[in-house]
């Protein structure tokens, strides 16, 4: 009846597994009794749960990426501090427990904190960009959303249910085989990745078709900002990756489930040709991260410095080769694996070509500052910060990728650093520049400074801090993964510099969460009435903040980059509104996406634990929701004139 | 903690890039490992061309056109100049192309793969990768170790290595680079050892619950003592043949060091087969017995 | 940014055109899906592992009836496009039922197939080489059942709602799903089976 789930798969005995679960369980029956102490379930399921609204399912993404970093990073100081103390001892954490932890790290920095951000601020920013109501198919949206968040609580569900996989984050054949894993650690893995990673192609499709046909007219393609053109390659390299990460987990599937040969030892499998397909999709998956930050910054440096993008035709051109190349590099991540040189010394150069347009991007953003006035905020400053760091990271990268070095390197400590050192000081820095740049326009307040700055400074010391002594430990020979090691290594001392740089960091995060509660607290003094406090130059600036349910009273037309800074240059004063209001089309929320994906869950839950009722149950709800919903007539409806004219009248005071 | 974070820092930083620090694989014992550390540092000089003045431009740029600097030129509409794109495209691009042609030099001569240019025979060694320990056979001495490498300086050997257990990687830092074990296949790898001395010996690709522990000691010492230590093997009253090493592949974490005075004729090319060929072994990866 | 007033009717977009470009975009990624499975199977295909070569396994003439059938199937798929286009319903309805007769005819002769060599102890236990088989064929024919049930759905909206701007969409966007699984199978008949066939 219940598979292979019994009382035994809790892991009661677990005294950290069992107090991480208690809290968890805490915080989410306290949010519980609070709203509905204040009666808010109703508001929740009809504004959000239900929403189809590009801005709120954006802000829905952010929030479960941030409160999922504080799950990653807490297995992070966990590794950080069971190395500082793991010298020639046996540590806090044995191997079944620290194995799982630095596989949950991975996954969930990458696929539930890094993706969430991204995708978030595509969601926010995109339709605003491009001068649109909505995205293409709103209703995907909202079950791409979904499916996601069933992902998240399948990873969560395994800290307390069963276990988790044990194999890294890439979860490697044979090791991830069943003969080697036979738990359930990776079907959680394979699950949560698999129902995720649909709703992510979803998204990319969803996007792809929505800056492809739903820009405002006078926007062509050279005229759109670049981090919608960061946004649209993302979008490509989504389309075109993920369904290789569906084909790999998949077979993975039906090795571990009906006992295929894809991948196994014996028997014809080929696991050389998993770790060819994992990374076919996991290289550009990097690039799917750091495209979008590269657009936060073209957004925010011009902004800041006042002063035209510096080479914009230069940075659609490096952004589109970057996107092309992504897909000519995936062997190095296995120089290692014995192919001959020829094949070893193409994909390095393929790799470090990659170099010329990533550098001609940071030289560009150099010369946008130059001859500016750059206004320090928030924003350019984590900019900066990107700056000198990336650069580093993108060395280091350069270096790995000739194959000579990389023998030397390859899963050490220094590429630890390395990926740390881009996805950190790119992916997380670039997020948190776009967090605080477009906070006021979704929220219709600032963030608060002071706490932004202090939580500022923490990270970026506490980074140094953490990775600079894993360049060196990778130097002196340090495998990544390890749980325990030899004190006669000299590795301890340096180890301890991480761990300080890691309670830095947290530190930073810990002033991230006060900034965000104090600009809360005084959202009254901090209100954003102009809706463009940067003095901004896009689209998404000329509405109020937050912007109506509908964006744009009228379809914005654009004749040039930069529309809305020309119209202000042209009309300082913003011209009264003298157009009659038209009704508005728009889709109607709905809870579909939603059901579907709870089905998803339990259909996800029962595959783990091999509850074949239950997944039938799935699957038919799934089915059956979906041609429901496909059946239902009132999907859409109009806004009034009047209303309009009325949100519009009260925003035009503001201004 | 400032303090001590403060004290490392001072060396840290420094030495992270440069040469002639006394950090494991770049103060390599053998002549691949120093060639490839050589490459790791020709390569670091060759980017910092770039690298340094984007970083010092970062810092000096925001200074200099900061907002309240009314002495700085500010032009909000300069957006395109021929001269600074061109150079933005060509000097990484002048940059990367010395890098590629070292590269593609760089990885035709350090090819593991590729035997290394001396006038003495080289050793054989097979290597096999178990849960969670390494076999070392010499065939040509036909001894076997567990977990100790033993070898002559100033003789190549060559490495032969397969994995009768996941994935691992074969790793002495000290000597040179790194390359996978995998079951089923047999990958190569030659090194030398210049010095004397003895070096950890790692797998660098996680493999399960023993992983950490799964190191060796390799050892280079002169010809003599190799050649007696050859001989104190030959005395060992453990002998590996299918059985019993059947019985040291099953799981095992810390595995102490064996030597074996006797190895099965051909053990290291059956360990390969009996993954590419039925019948050769059963549900658990064991060797099929056979009564002959 | 022009001040101008627009056009009302300008905003309106034009649904039919996005969801169509929208399912072209899913069927590039649907392609690339099976692109790694061809891949695989290229990959894989050789490592017989003492098993049975494709020549032994597959019946071509059994095949080349189940590649008729499918081929069919897109002709009077075609047909019903046609019908549509005229805005004939019931002629619409009678093709579509022809056209999920033969898929059903496909899919039963697909899990015929199956069923033999899996009875024959050809099961994907056996061998990489089959295993790649049985991965690529029947997630092509996991895609068709799924054709199947969509068609099932549109039958039933005809037969309903008559032929609506939003049923016209979704017929389109199946017409063209039904079509990529004809120019799948047929890649997968030549890489497969002929291929298979003539290699070993």
């Amino acid at each position: 009846m219940l598979g292979k789930l019994t009382w035994d798969s809790v892991p009661w005995d677990n005294g950290i597994v069992m107090g991480a679960v208690s809290f968890m369980a805490a915080v989410v029956i306290i949010l519980a009794l609070i709203v509905t102490r204040y009666g808010k379930w109703r508001y929740l399921w009809n504004e959000w749960f239900t929403t189809i609204d590009h801005k709120k399912i954006g802000i829905m993404y952010i929030l479960v990426g941030f409160v999922m970093m504080l799950r990653g990073f807490s297995d992070a100081i966990m590794m950080r501090s069971q190395l500082a103390i793991a010298a020639s001892a046996p540590g806090y954490l044995p191997p079944e427990h620290y194995d799982q932890v630095f596989t949950a790290h991975g996954v969930i920095m990458i696929f539930f904190v890094a993706m969430p951000l991204v995708i978030g601020l595509i969601n926010i920013v995109v339709p605003q960009q491009i001068g649109a109501r909505d995205v293409a198919f709103p209703f995907m949206n909202s079950l791409s959303f979904w499916l996601f968040v069933v992902g998240m609580a399948l990873v969560n569900m395994s800290l307390a249910i069963g276990d988790f996989a044990r194999t890294g984050w890439l979860a490697y054949p044979p090791l991830s085989g069943i003969a080697n894993s036979p738990g359930v650690g990776v079907d959680y893995y394979i699950w949560s990745l698999q129902i995720a990673g649909i709703g992510t192609l979803m998204t990319g499709i969803n996007f792809f078709v929505t800056i492809m046909k739903m820009r405002c007219p006078g926007m062509t393609l050279m005229r759109m900002p670049i981090f919608t053109w960061t946004a649209l390659c993302t979008n490509i390299l989504i389309i075109a990756a993920f369904p290789v990460l569906t084909v790999t987990l998949a077979l993975l599937t039906l090795d571990r489930y009906l006992g295929f040969h894809f991948f196994t030892a014996t028997a014809g499998g080929d696991q050389m040709m998993y770790v060819n397909l994992i990374w076919i999709w996991g290289h550009p998956e990097v690039y799917i991260l750091i495209l979008p930050a590269f657009g936060v910054f073209s957004e925010v440096v011009p902004t800041f410095s006042r002063k035209k993008l510096f080479g914009y035709t230069s940075m659609v051109y490096a952004t589109g080769v970057i996107t092309i190349l992504s897909f000519s590099v995936w062997l190095h991540h296995f120089f290692t694996m014995g192919s001959g040189a020829n094949v070893n010394a193409f994909f390095g150069i393929a790799t470090m070509v990659i170099a010329i347009p990533t550098g001609v991007k940071i030289f560009n953003w150099l010369f946008t500052i130059y001859r500016g006035r750059l206004q320090i905020s928030l924003p350019i400053m984590w900019t900066l910060a990107f700056l000198s760091t990336f650069t580093i990271g993108g060395m280091t990268g350069v270096l790995l990728s000739v194959p000579g070095a990389d023998f030397l390197l390859h899963n050490s400590l220094f590429l630890i650093a390395h990926f740390h050192n881009v996805i950190i000081g790119g992916v997380v820095f670039g997020m948190f520049a776009g967090y605080s740049y477009w906070f006021p326009k979704s929220f219709g307040f600032m963030l608060d400074e002071k706490w932004g700055k202090r939580g500022f400074w923490l990270w970026v010391i506490g980074f140094y801090l953490a990775f600079m002594p894993l360049y060196a430990l990778g130097f002196m020979g340090m495998t990544r993964r390890l749980n325990h090691y030899d004190i006669d290594t000299g590795w301890q001392p340096l180890l301890m510099v991480a761990m300080a740089g890691a309670v830095s960091i947290f530190l930073g995060i810990v002033c991230q969460i006060i900034q965000l509660y104090v600009s809360i607290r005084d959202r009254d003094l901090n209100r954003d009435l102009t809706g463009d406090p940067w003095n901004a130059r896009t689209l998404e600036w000329s509405t109020s903040s937050p912007p109506a349910l509908y964006n744009f009273p009228f379809t914005p037309v654009v004749d040039g980059i930069d529309a809305f800074w020309a119209e202000k240059q042209k009309n300082p004063v913003r011209p009264k509104e003298t157009r009659p209001y038209v009704d508005i089309h728009m889709p109607r929320n709905t809870g579909a996406g939603f059901i579907m994906s709870a089905f998803a869950l339990f259909f996800g839950f029962a595959m783990i634990w091999h509850i074949w009722w239950l997944a039938c149950v799935g699957v038919l709800g799934i089915l059956f929701t979906f041609i429901h919903r496909s059946f239902e007539t009132d999907v859409d409806y109009y806004i009034p004139a009047a209303e309009i004219e009325a949100t519009e009248k009260l925003r035009s005071y503001n201004v | 903690m400032m303090k001590i974070a403060k004290k490392y820092l001072t060396w840290i930083i420094p030495l992270l890039f440069l040469a002639g620090c006394s950090l494991g694989v770049l103060d390599s014992k053998g002549q691949v490992g120093k060639e490839e550390g050589a490459l790791i540092i020709t390569a670091t000089l060759l980017m910092l061309i770039v690298v340094i003045p984007a970083i010092v431009m970062t810092f000096v740029f925001a200074w200099k056109y900061r907002e309240n600097n009314e002495k700085s030129t500010y032009a909000p509409d300069w957006a395109h100049s021929v001269k600074i794109e061109s150079f933005v495209w060509g000097v990484p691009f002048l940059i990367i192309l010395i890098l590629a042609i070292i590269t593609w030099r760089s990885t035709h001569q350090l090819d593991p793969y590729k035997p290394l240019d001396s006038d003495v025979e080289p050793i054989v060694i097979e290597v096999v990768a178990l849960d969670w320990k390494w076999l070392f056979i010499y065939p040509k001495y036909g001894i076997a170790t567990v977990n100790h490498i033993e070898m002559p300086i100033n003789v190549p050997i060559a490495f032969k290595i397969t994995s009768d257990a996941p994935m691992n990687s074969f790793f002495i830092p000290r000597l040179g680079g790194q390359i996978y074990a995998m079951s089923g296949m047999q990958t190569q790898l030659h090194l030398i050892a210049n010095e004397k001395g003895t070096f950890r010996g790692l797998s660098a690709n996680i493999s399960g619950q023993g992983f950490s522990d799964m190191t060796f000691t390799a050892t280079a010492t002169s010809d003599k003592d190799f050649k007696d230590w050859v001989n104190s093997v030959r005395q060992s009253q453990l002998r590996l043949d299918k059985v019993q090493y059947n019985k040291l592949s099953n799981k095992s974490e810390n595995h102490p060091i064996q030597y074996f005075s006797y190895v099965e004729p051909r053990l290291f090319e059956a360990v390969i087969e009996k993954y590419m060929m039925p019948g050769k072994q059963d549900a658990d990866r064991k060797f099929i017995i056979r009564q002959d | 940014m022009s001040s101008a007033a627009m056009d009302p009717h300008v905003e309106e977009l034009d649904e039919h055109s996005i969801t169509i470009f929208g399912f072209w975009i899913y069927i590039m990624s649907d392609c690339i899906l099976f692109s790694t499975l061809f891949a695989t199977h290229a990959v894989l295909m050789p490592n017989f592992f003492g098993g049975p070569t494709p020549k032994e396994l597959f019946s071509m003439p059994f095949v080349l009836i189940e590649t008729f059938l499918l081929l069919t199937s897109s002709f009077t798929y075609g047909l019903a496009m046609l019908a549509m286009h005229k805005g004939k319903s019931v002629q619409v309805i009678n093709c579509l039922v022809i056209t999920f007769l033969l898929g059903v005819g496909f899919i039963s002769m697909e899990l015929y197939e199956f069923h033999e060599l899996i009875t024959e102890g050809n099961g994907w236990q056996r061998s990489a080489s089959i295993s790649s088989f049985f991965g690529l064929v029947a997630t092509h024919g996991f895609h068709v059942t799924l054709g199947l049930i969509w068609m099932l759905v549109l039958m039933w909206s005809v037969w309903r709602f008559d032929l609506t701007k939003q049923i016209k969409t979704r017929l389109t966007c199946l017409s063209l799903f039904w079509h990529f699984l004809d120019i799948i199978w047929i890649c997968v008949f030549t890489v497969v089976y002929l291929m298979g066939a003539i290699a070993t």
